[in-house]
C-alpha cells in the first residue's frame, strides 16, 4: 500500500470478538459486518465499549477472542501501522511538538506519498484551517483541534476511517457543517466510515446503518428509520428517542394483531411488530404517535384508547408541546403534540384521553422486569414530575 | 528559550506581566540575585584577575601581584592544548555512552514499568543507590576491579582479548568508564522525568498513522523526551569535563590520561595560581561554546 491511496473502502467484519480487561468484560462476543463504502454509526451510552471497539479495529488493543477482517483479510494479529485504517481519536492526540501542517502530513509522509504537502493543505482547507497550518496544536481552540484531527485522518484516504466522537467539541452550526462535509467526503471517495457517537440525532442523520450498543453488546442494528420505528429492546426504545412502554399479559391473538391486557384495557399491537407473542410482554409507542383528546373518543377498529387520565405537566418546546399524562394504573405517558393552534390544548389537571393507531405500536423482546417500566426512566424531567407527584400525594394524605 | 530545556516548558509570563508587579518581582528575585553574585560572579571576577597576575617582587614561589600578563593564557594553550582536546574527547564519549545506557533504562522505568508503581520506585532507587557510597570509594573500588592482577584483566587475558603484558588501569578505557559510570544517574533521572510524563496516546496515534516502531521512536518519543535528554547530557558533559578524580593517577588514570581538571588541580597545588586560573577560564570557555551551541539548537523550533 506504500505510496498509493486505497481505491475504495473496505468491508469490516468482526467475528465473535470479545475483549476482557482484568476483571472487566468490555466487549462480549461482538459480531458485526460493515459493508464497503457504508457510513456506519455506533451509538451507545458512555462506557458501553464504543472506544474499545474502535481500538480493537485499529489494532491498538488485542481481542481476547475472535477475529477482525478488513476487506476480507484477517488483520487480527497485524500491528496498527500495517492496517489500512485511520482514527480520529476522542482525545485528538495531536502531536504537540509538530505544527498543524506537520500533523496532517505525518501519515502521508510515513507512506512515502510525494505530494504530501499539497494534500495536507488541501485537507486543511477542507476543514477551514489552512490559515493556522503553521501553528502548534496548543495554540488552537478545542474545536479547531478536533478539525485538525479530522483532517489528519481523512487526508490518508484510508479504506476504513474510524471516528470516535469527532464532532463532540463543535458548536451546533459547525457541527452540522462538518457532518455534511464528512458525509460528502465519505460518498465522494467511497470510504467506509465507522462513526462512534452518543448523539442519536447525529447518528440518525449521517449513517446508513446505526448500531445501538449497550454494555459491550449490540442491541439492535439497522437503518435509522427502522431502528426508530421498530425498536426491539427496552434499551433501544428508550435510548433512541423516547417511548411509552407498558407491560401486560397477552390475552388473545387475532390474525394480524394481538391484544395485551394493560391495566384492564385491551391494547392491540400488530403481530409482525412484536418480538414476543405470548405471556407477559412489554409493548410501546412513540410519544409523537399519540393523540390527546379532551373528550372520550369514539372507539374505532384499529385505534387504541387509554383514559381517562390527568395532565400533570405541560412544557412548550416551540414546534411541539410535551404533555405528561397520568392514567391510573399506568406509568406516566409522554405525548408530543404539534403546535397547530396557539397555546396548549390542555392545562395541567385537565382530564384527557390518549389514542394511537394500532400499527404504530411495537412489542419488545426483553423479559419484562418485575417493576413496570417507565417511559424514559432516565429522563430527569419524568423523574422530577414523579417525585413531585409523590410529594403531593404524601401532603394530601397528611 | 535557550535554557527552556531545563524548565518544564510553561508559558512565558514575563512579557505579559503587568508593569505594576515588577516591583514585587524584584523583591522576590533579590535573594537569588544576591546568591548568584556571591557564589558565581565574585569568584569568577577573582579568577579572571588571578589569571592575569604576574610573579611578585621577591620572586618567591607563590607570590603574585595584579597585572595584565596575557602570556599566562598563551602558556596554558601552548602547554596544555592537547589536554584540552583530550578532556573534550573523553567527556563527549562518556556523555554519549551514558546517554546510550541511560535512555533505554529511563524508558524502561518511566514507560514499561508505569503499570507497576512499586517496581518503578524500586528500580529508581537502584539507579540512585550508588550515591549512598562515597564517590571516591566507588571509583577506588573500580580501580581494584580493573587492577593488573584483578578479575577483569585476568579474565580478558584468559580469553585472549588482552595480551599477557596488557593492563586496563590508567588507560583511556578506564577513565572513560569511570566518567560514564559516575555520571549515569545524572543522565538517567532527567530523561526518566521526561519519559514518565510521555503521553502514550501520541505513540498510538503515530502507529495509527503508519509509523513503525523506529519511526515512532525518532519522530514522537524522542522529540517529546528531548528536554530530558538535553538536561541529562548537560548535567553529564559539564561536570565530566571538569572532573579531576577519574583521570587522576591515584584513581583510574595515569600521566597519559590527564584531563584539564587534573592540570588545574596540579598547577594549583604547585602554587602556579595564575596558570591554574587561566586553564580554568579556558576550560570554562571551551565548555561554554559547545554547550551554548547545543542548547540553542535543541531549543530552536525546527530541530526535527
Ligand atoms: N484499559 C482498560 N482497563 C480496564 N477497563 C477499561 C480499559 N479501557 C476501557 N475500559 C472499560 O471498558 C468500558 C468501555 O470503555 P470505552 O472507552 O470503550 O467506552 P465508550 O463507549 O467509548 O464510552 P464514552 O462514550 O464515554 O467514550 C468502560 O467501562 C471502561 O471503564
Ligand atoms: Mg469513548
Amino acid at each position: 500500500m506504500a505510496g498509493s491511496f486505497d481505491e475504495s473502502g473496505a468491508d469490516l467484519e468482526l467475528v465473535g470478538v470479545t475483549k476482557r480487561f482484568p476483571g472487566f468484560t468490555a466487549i462480549e462476543n461482538l459480531n458485526l459486518t460493515i459493508p464497503a463504502g457504508s457510513f456506519f454509526a455506533l451509538l451507545g451510552p458512555s462506557g458501553c465499549g464504543k472506544t474499545t471497539t474502535l481500538r480493537l479495529v485499529a489494532g491498538l488493543e488485542e481481542p481476547t477472542a475472535g477475529r477482525i477482517l478488513i476487506g476480507g483479510k484477517d488483520v487480527t494479529t497485524s500491528k496498527p501501522h500495517q492496517r489500512p485504517v485511520n482514527t480520529v481519536f476522542q482525545s485528538y492526540a495531536l502531536f504537540p511538538h509538530m505544527t498543524v501542517l506537520g500533523n496532517v502530513e505525518f501519515g502521508l509522509k510515513r507512506r512515502g506519498i510525494s505530494s504530501a504537502r499539497e494534500l495536507a493543505h488541501e485537507a486543511l482547507r477542507l476543514v477551514e484551517l489552512d490559515h493556522v497550518a503553521g501553528r502548534r496544536p496548543a495554540q488552537l481552540s478545542g474545536g479547531q483541534q478536533q478539525r485538525v484531527a479530522l483532517a489528519r485522518a481523512v487526508v490518508n484516504r484510508p479504506a476504513l476511517l474510524l471516528l470516535d466522537e469527532p464532532l463532540g467539541a463543535l458548536d451546533l452550526k459547525l457541527r452540522r457543517q462538518m457532518q455534511l462535509e464528512l458525509k460528502s467526503i465519505q460518498s465522494e471517495v467511497g470510504l467506509t466510515f465507522l462513526h462512534v457517537t452518543h448523539d442519536q440525532e447525529e447518528a440518525m442523520t449521517m449513517a446508513d446503518t446505526v448500531a445501538v450498543m449497550n454494555k459491550g453488546r449490540i442491541e439492535q442494528m439497522g437503518a435509522p428509520e427502522e431502528l426508530y420505528e421498530l425498536p426491539r429492546t427496552t434499551f433501544v426504545a428508550n435510548f433512541l428517542g423516547q417511548s411509552n412502554l407498558f407491560t401486560g399479559d397477552v390475552v388473545s391473538t387475532e390474525k394480524d394483531s394481538m391484544t395485551v391486557d394493560i391495566a384492564g384495557l385491551g391494547i392491540k399491537v400488530p403481530r409482525e411488530r412484536a418480538q414476543r407473542h405470548a405471556g407477559e410482554v412489554t409493548i410501546g409507542v412513540r410519544p409523537e404517535k399519540l393523540t390527546l383528546h379532551t373528550a372520550k373518543p369514539e372507539s374505532t377498529a384499529g385505534v387504541n384508547i387509554l383514559g381517562p387520565g390527568t395532565v400533570i405537566d405541560v412544557s412548550f418546546t416551540g414546534v411541539s408541546t410535551q404533555y405528561l399524562v397520568q392514567v391510573p394504573g399506568l406509568p406516566v405517558l409522554t405525548v408530543f403534540a404539534q403546535n397547530m393552534v396557539f397555546g396548549p390544548v390542555a392545562e395541567p389537571g385537565a382530564e384527557v384521553y390518549v389514542s394511537w393507531r394500532v400499527e404504530h405500536g411495537f412489542g419488545l423482546a426483553d423479559e419484562p422486569e418485575p417493576e413496570p417500566k417507565f417511559a424514559g426512566d432516565d429522563d430527569t424531567r419524568t423523574i422530577a414530575v414523579q417525585r413531585r407527584q409523590r410529594l403531593e400525594d404524601e401532603l394530601d394524605e397528611a | 528559550m535557550a535554557f527552556g530545556a531545563f524548565a518544564n516548558s510553561g508559558p512565558d509570563l514575563s512579557a505579559a506581566a503587568p508593569r505594576r508587579r515588577s516591583y514585587v518581582a524584584i523583591i522576590l528575585l533579590a535573594p537569588g540575585v544576591v546568591y548568584l553574585l556571591a557564589t558565581f560572579v565574585a569568584p569568577l571576577v577573582s579568577l579572571v584577575l588571578t589569571s592575569f597576575k604576574e610573579p611578585g617582587g621577591d620572586f618567591e614561589v607563590g607570590e603574585y601581584v595584579y597585572a595584565f600578563r596575557w602570556e599566562n593564557y598563551a602558556e596554558a594553550i601552548g602547554r596544555f592544548g592537547e589536554i584540552f582536546l583530550r578532556t573534550f574527547g573523553y567527556s563527549l564519549l562518556a556523555t554519549i555512552l551514558a546517554l546510550l545506557i541511560s535512555y533505554p533504562l529511563a524508558y524502561f522505568i518511566g514507560v514499561t514499568l508505569r503499570r507497576f508503581p512499586l517496581w518503578q520506585s524500586l528500580v529508581l532507587i537502584l539507579v540512585i543507590a550508588p550515591f549512598f557510597i562515597s564517590f571516591l570509594l566507588r571509583t577506588l573500588a573500580w580501580k581494584a576491579i580493573f587492577a593488573d592482577e584483578g578479575p577483569v584483566v585476568s579474565f580478558l587475558q584468559a580469553i585472549g582479548i588482552l595480551g599477557p603484558e596488557d593492563y586496563l588501569n590508567g588507560t583511556a578505557f578506564t577513565v572513560i568508564f569511570g566518567l560514564t559510570y559516575n555520571y549515569i544517574p545524572f543522565m538517567t533521572l532527567p530523561i526518566y522525568t521526561s519519559l514518565e510524563r510521555l503521553d502514550l496516546r501520541y505513540v498510538e496515534a503515530g502507529g495509527d498513522l503508519y509509523a513503525g516502531p523506529a519511526q515512532r521512536f525518532w519522530r514522537i518519543i524522542l522529540p517529546l523526551s528531548l528536554p530530558g535528554v538535553v538536561s541529562g547530557t548537560l548535567l553529564t558533559f559539564i561536570p565530566a569535563s571538569g572532573d579531576y578524580v577519574n583521570a587522576s593517577k591515584d584513581f583510574l588514570g595515569s600521566t597519559n590520561t590527564v584531563m584539564a581538571g587534573n592540570v588545574i588541580n596540579d598547577m594549583f597545588f604547585q602554587s602556579f595560581y595564575p596558570l591554574s586560573a587561566a586553564v580554568s577560564i579556558l576550560l570554562m570557555i571551551a565548555i561554554l561554546i559547545p554547550v551554548v551551541a547545543y542548547v540553542a539548537r535543541s531549543g530552536s523550533e525546527d530541530l526535527l
